[in-house]
């Protein structure tokens, strides 16, 4: 299993989901620290370091996205789509954490490359039993080509259209 | 696929390997069925029906697709690629399994869109926890659109 110091970006706008998600990882321990953001702008402005994000400790790298679907400012389909064909962003994990089942939203995200979706519990036992399991998982056995970058410049490339 | 037995294609062609993934998911009773391919060209006959098999019966779409990078044949990066670049197929989740930590792996693998990269523990208690972690995860929480075929 990777050891490190991991870092989680929860994009979330309902603050009682937020609540639930930071409960859940309080619960067990995990070796994790969560940033959160409530809309889509301040998504890719994190991932970008812009505005209020631009110092590199206020917004660490996260090792995977936690991404709701409804967002305000910006969809969480567009925030998928701007990471996924960002060379310096498209290998971080992004898995989906949303209350919709539809499935144009299941195909729609898969098609934007996304690595996972999930349906949010109703119960919160079972919020906590996913949330553990997503941490063992994607924090404790996957393994990701974006080592901490000692040596990076604030500056993310974007890939020319 | 609702309905469906849970169905993982595992590519493999270590027989060792193939063994303890088959060995660990028969211990956590997590998946219905597998099915284990050995090179790269099965796999893809497998996913794409054709030769042997050719009926749906002897290929049910997989759940999630645990992939080798070192195959024989065709290899696990091309699998991916094909599986990837195809629209019928590119929901499937693919987890690549391989002993390989080598960076360029990992990158061409995420380049590829890999789903999921994961590294074979030695111990096979450890193999056992990330195989028991594994299909928890795909196989009972993470989602994928239906399946029309």
């Amino acid at each position: 299993m990777r050891k490190s110091k991991l870092i989680i970006l929860l994009v979330e706008d309902n603050p009682a989901h937020a609540e639930m998600v930071l409960r859940s990882f309080e619960q067990h321990n995990a070796a994790s620290h969560i940033y959160h953001v409530s809309d889509g702008q301040a998504a890719l402005d994190y991932l970008f370091r812009r505005g209020d994000y631009e110092n590199p400790r206020a917004s660490p790298r996260p090792n995977i996205v936690l991404l709701d679907l409804r967002l305000p400012k910006l969809s969480g389909l567009e925030v998928l789509r701007e990471i996924k064909t960002t060379p310096d962003l498209k290998c971080i994990p992004v898995v989906i954490l949303t209350t919709s089942e539809a499935e144009q939203d299941l195909a729609r995200a898969y098609a934007d490359r996304a690595n996972s979706y999930l349906v949010k519990p109703v119960d919160f036992d079972k919020f906590v039993q996913l949330m553990h399991n997503l941490d063992m998982y994607w924090l404790g056995w996957n393994y990701t080509p974006c080592p901490d970058r000692r040596n990076a410049t604030n500056v993310i490339n974007k890939e020319t259209q | 696929m609702r309905g469906d037995p849970l169905t993982i294609l595992l590519v493999e062609d270590n027989p060792a390997h193939a063994e303890m993934v088959i060995r660990s998911f028969n211990d956590h009773r997590v998946a219905n069925k597998i099915c284990h391919v050995l090179d790269g060209e099965s796999a893809l006959d497998y996913l794409y029906r054709r030769e042997q098999f050719a009926h749906p019966t002897a290929s049910p779409r997989p759940h999630i697709i645990l992939l080798d990078l070192r195959l024989p044949k065709i290899s696990g990066l091309q699998v991916l690629q094909t599986i990837k670049n195809d629209p019928a197929q590119m929901s499937i989740p693919v987890v690549i399994l391989t002993t390989s930590e080598a960076e360029r792996d990992l990158a061409m693998a995420y380049e590829g869109h890999a789903n999921s990269y994961l590294v074979k523990p030695i111990d096979f208690a450890k193999f056992s926890q990330l195989i028991n972690d594994l299909g928890l995860y795909w196989l009972a929480w993470n989602r994928q659109p239906w399946d029309e075929s």
